[in-house]
């Protein structure tokens, strides 16, 4: 039977290839913690991690996964064992209502691995990719959050990518 | 969304006469799979076609780069050639959407995606692009982010694409398979069409072709930009934007290539201007000339107005820029 690998667990693709990965990991894998918001890849709600890469579940069809590794926010960490992004949103306060919080940690973990490959962003310059605050707000402009945490949701990101760097230097502002 | 059969293929033989039906490829899906869910497009076949070997981007004789039209807009805007040789499209890439977006979306899927024009979106109402004949509700309507140049009284909507704007000005190519397996190359000039009477058609494409690479002419001399104009610093479609080829030789322009977008139903190649430009001092009244040789043609209807001028004052801010470092050069 076809299945999705979801945080190393497989997952049965039904036979309607209109599913979308979005709805394959909540309502067919009982993943609840990834979002839905727009449904129409303008929020990021739906944010998960496709072999390491960011993508909108929404505008996946789980067919298309096949073959895939998929990530959610349930396969970063857990109440016992916290993300250092999970750990840094709660420290920095990175959230109101929560709601946007799943695809804002799936986001910003795959956002320092972007920056570790030198990735370039709108606001990047010639030559080497450094983080700065700029840099986290253009590239976390994909995941909306109407109470606006974005600052704290910031600062976080700054924080685990100074805690990955210690020892060599923290990152450039 | 309406059912649909899947398939997925491993190699493009497997596209034949049965994909003549009406067929929709699914590559990154960032745009279809969400026309799909508003019943804007409804294929009766969707053919997958993410697993085909078209993601490399790899060095072709005569300097230039051959990109597979699979190739996401984060592999192309992130590539060490594009960002040193051609970063005028790296630059504009990177100024749209987000990166969820970009990890996703391809390079021939970039260059077919279809309008934002509310109304195009907004199956409640009439729109000729959808249903020929229906009217345009935008003519009369909310018109803000439509066409200024170009333009029919049957479609204002605009093209939405950073990237292509930017092969507009790179004399970029594109590679189409057709049904029939037979390979044709075209200037990115003539892929996408004005609305005229078929809005409904956005490009000359027919069904069954593929768009299975993209080809970049050698490093073009003088300096690149490209400059966008949005209603917010970041994941907003242009209003305006200018993508600038200029080389500047002894404070004349020796080379000019320009193309606007977020004006027209395709990637505005602005010939006049260029025309007006080439072998004139590269001064801020040889700019203020071309822009206004080639914006003289514009029309707005109502919201949209502003930016004619916006075109205006983007494109000479943009020329001036490119200059700018070629006049401290020879001034040297």
């Amino acid at each position: 039977m076809s299945a999705v690998n979801v945080n190393g667990q497989s997952v049965p693709l039904d036979d309607d290839p209109r599913t979308t990965l979005l709805d394959l990991v909540r309502d067919h894998a009982g993943l609840t913690g990834t979002k839905k918001g727009c449904d129409h890849g303008q929020c990021g709600a739906c944010t998960v991690l496709l072999d390491g890469r960011r993508v909108n579940a929404c505008l996946i069809l789980a067919i298309q996964c096949e073959g895939h590794e998929i990530t959610t926010i349930e396969g970063l960490g857990n109440e016992k064992q916290l993300h250092p992004m999970q750990q840094a949103f709660l420290e920095h306060d990175g959230f109101q209502c929560g709601y946007c919080t799943p695809g804002q940690i799936c986001s910003a973990v795959a956002l320092l691995e972007e920056i570790r490959r030198g990735e370039p962003s709108d606001v990047t310059g010639p030559g080497q990719v450094t983080l700065s605050r700029e840099e986290i707000k253009e590239r976390m402009s994909g995941n909306l959050c109407r109470c606006g945490a974005y600052d704290h949701i910031t600062e976080a990101v700054l924080a685990v990518s100074d805690k990955n760097a210690s020892g060599q230097g923290r990152a450039e502002r | 969304m309406k059912p649909f059969d899947y398939q997925r293929i491993r190699t493009v033989a497997e596209i034949g006469a049965r994909h003549a039906a009406p067929t929709r490829f699914l590559a990154g899906g960032t745009n279809l799979i969400d026309l799909m869910k508003h019943e804007i497009e409804t294929p009766d076949q969707v053919v997958d076609i993410s697993r085909l070997e078209l993601a490399a981007i790899e060095d072709a004789a005569g300097d230039e780069l051959r990109v597979g039209a699979l190739v996401t807009n984060t592999a192309l805007a992130s590539d060490e050639r594009v960002r040193k040789h051609w970063p005028l499209l790296s630059y504009a890439l990177l100024s749209g959407a987000t990166v969820q977006l970009r990890n996703r979306a391809t390079t021939g899927g970039n260059l077919l995606q279809r309008t934002r024009c509310y109304y195009f979106y907004d199956t409640a109402r009439p729109c000729n692009k959808r249903h020929p004949g229906e009217g345009c509700s935008a003519l009369e309507g909310q018109n803000r982010i439509h066409a200024i140049l170009g333009a029919s009284d049957q479609c204002i909507a605009t093209h939405p694409s950073d990237m292509a704007v930017a092969l507009a000005a790179l004399d970029a190519r594109v590679t189409v398979r057709n049904l029939e397996g037979e390979e044709r190359e075209l200037p990115i000039e003539s892929l996408h069409r004005l609305p005229e009477d078929h809005p409904e058609q956005d490009t000359v494409l027919t069904p069954g072709d593929l768009i299975t690479a993209v080809t970049l002419p050698a490093p073009p001399a003088g300096e690149q930009r490209y400059r966008k104009v949005r209603d917010r610093s970041s994941y907003a479609f242009a209003l305006v934007s200018v993508a600038v080829v200029l080389e500047v030789r002894g404070g004349e322009v020796e080379n000019v290539r320009i193309a606007l977008g977020g004006v027209a139903h395709k990637p505005w190649r602005a010939r006049k201007a260029e025309a007006a430009l080439l072998g004139k001092a590269a001064t801020e009244d040889s700019f203020r000339e071309a822009a206004e040789a080639e914006l003289a043609p514009a029309r707005g209807y109502g919201h949209n107005e502003f930016k004619i001028p916006l075109a205006r004052r983007t494109l000479i801010a943009t020329l001036r820029d490119a200059a700018a470092p070629s006049s401290e050069e020879t001034s040297l």
